[in-house]
């Protein structure tokens, strides 16, 4: 039948992925260290339906041909990991980190998770916890008669006792970095799987080896900017409404050529 | 029966592979960097022992719209875009030259810069290997400079400079791939003149107004065709009927 109808189709389709990935950057716009996501869009293979410079007789040769597209697809969904602006919380365990990096977070399953949300909490043993409540890592223990924590600028924990009134070092906060962050793998929960395509983790104290340092009683923002996702959505509404019409379009063709012969 | 039919059938056929090619134009008209087909329609006469009155027609492409999406901000260091005409060169995968105009590049686990499908992008002296790097700054003319894991701001590395090309459109031809390579399959040298914008994407150049209209006219024209072959029905009944009177 009319290929017309399947090129649209692709075309549909991708523009129902990229008001998925729109709908999900503001929902998100709201939450601590998200990271927008962006879809990318490729031509699909063409088809050469007519080779140009084929001979069109035995002295003559066709001068272009009939190259016939397939459509789109969405090749990727490409994490932008540009800083989102940074909120001062004035709570004593909100972290921020001005640069790169990621803090290290020990999952369930006993493999390490990366976030740049610096929510963290402590538990019921004391330990720096995400909202999860999964264990920082290297993990840290703020004693129960802790006046205050102080974190540095360079990671370093340490906290005032109500009792003797002696500071003591009880921890340091190390960052992880990847060649790649885009190739980073997504597990919700702001929280990403170290890939193949991120490379391996480095890890290190803050500010040191190009790390960012960390800001304490502060929290990165979602890297969303709502006016730009609007002005994609109207893009995108009006791209699907324009790939539909050519359906309904062919779709008169066809029924005009079925009524009439 | 008259070869009316068979011409209103061409006719129809290369009507809707013409609405095929505009119609893709449209499924990309959010794909950066994409540039959009043209199309026309060729008449082909038929000679021989006959009057030449039998004209089909045919369907071509002469070529792609080469001119220029408008610039999309993106504000990402690797999205590049080149101001005016010019190309990126980047080795497909079977190591040969190809030419894009999609600057979104990401950059691998051994530093290459790719495109979305895996393309190297290629610099003035071979592929552009990036160290770990904490900042990458890539110039107007294509240089890029890199301050490495753990250097200050004083200590710039230039790395290379982007291969920026810039062939005569003419011997451009657009592949199965979607990348343009040179019809003859040479080497392209370095163009010195041309200027790129980092943080910036190229925009599809497909017109989406224009698509769309094309698909419906030719959906009119279409339905002319499908007139011609009732008519040419018509008459064949017509002419039977002449032969069941005498």
């Amino acid at each position: 039948m009319h290929a017309s109808l399947w090129i649209s189709k692709t075309g549909l389709g991708a523009q129902e992925q990229k008001l998925n990935t729109i709908s999900n950057n503001l929902a998100n716009v709201g939450t601590t260290g998200f990271k927008r996501d962006r879809a990318v869009f490729n031509d699909l293979l063409y088809q050469i339906k007519r080779q140009p410079g084929a001979a069109s007789s035995q002295d003559t040769t066709l001068p272009s041909g009939l190259q016939q597209g397939t459509g789109v697809r969405t090749v990727a969904t490409q994490k932008v990991f540009g800083i989102g602006n940074i909120e001062i919380t004035e709570n004593p365990l909100d972290m921020a980190i001005n640069g790169r990096g990621f803090f290290q977070v020990l999952m369930p399953d006993g493999s390490l998770g990366y976030s740049r949300d610096g929510t963290f909490q402590v538990d019921n043993t004391g330990q720096i916890v995400t909202a999860q409540g999964y264990v920082m890592q290297p993990a840290i223990t703020i004693p129960a008669t802790a006046a205050t924590t102080t974190i540095g600028s360079d990671g370093v924990v340490s906290v005032l006792d109500a009792a003797t009134g002696a500071t003591t070092q009880v921890g340091q906060v190390q960052l992880a970095d990847f060649v790649n962050p885009s190739g980073l793998q997504a597990i919700g929960g702001n929280l990403f799987r170290e890939t193949t395509a991120s490379g391996a983790a480095t890890t290190s104290n803050p500010g040191l080896n190009g790390l960012g340092s960390i800001y304490q009683g502060a929290i990165e923002n979602s890297n969303v900017s709502v006016v730009e996702e609007l002005v994609n959505m109207i893009a995108t509404q009006r791209a699907y409404e324009m790939n539909s019409k050519v359906i309904s379009t062919v779709d008169q063709m066809l029924q005009y050529i079925n009524q009439n012969t | 029966m008259d070869k009316l039919l068979y011409i209103a059938m061409s006719g129809a056929k290369q009507t809707m592979l013409a609405q095929n090619v505009h119609s893709n134009n449209l499924a990309n008209v959010s794909t950066d960097g994409f540039k959009a087909e043209l199309v026309q329609a060729r008449s082909m006469p038929v000679y021989g022992n006959h009057f030449p009155s039998r004209v089909y027609s045919m369907t071509e492409q002469p070529s792609v719209d080469f001119s220029h999406g408008s610039p999309i901000e993106t504000n990402r260091d690797l999205d590049l875009m080149i101001e005016g005409d010019g190309w990126f060169s980047v080795l497909d995968e079977t190591g040969a030259e190809a030419f894009t105009r999609v600057g979104n590049f990401s950059i691998d686990t051994a530093g290459y810069m790719r495109t979305q499908n895996g393309d190297i992008l290629m610099g003035n002296a071979g592929p552009i290997i990036l160290p770990p790097y904490e900042k990458v700054e890539i110039g107007h003319d294509g240089t890029v400079t890199v301050q490495a894991l753990g250097q200050g701001p004083e200590t710039l590395v230039e790395i290379d400079r982007i291969k920026l090309v810039n062939p005569n459109n003419v011997e451009l031809q657009k592949n199965p791939d979607g990348l343009f390579r040179r019809t003859d399959g040479q080497e392209e040298l370095p163009a010195a003149e041309i200027r790129i914008r980092s943080g910036f994407l190229e925009s599809s150049n497909a017109n989406p107004v224009h698509s769309l209209l094309e698909i419906m006219s030719l959906s009119k024209q279409f339905e002319m065709q499908v007139k011609l072959m009732k008519k040419a029905e018509e008459m064949d009944t017509a002419s039977a009927r002449i032969m069941h009177f005498s």
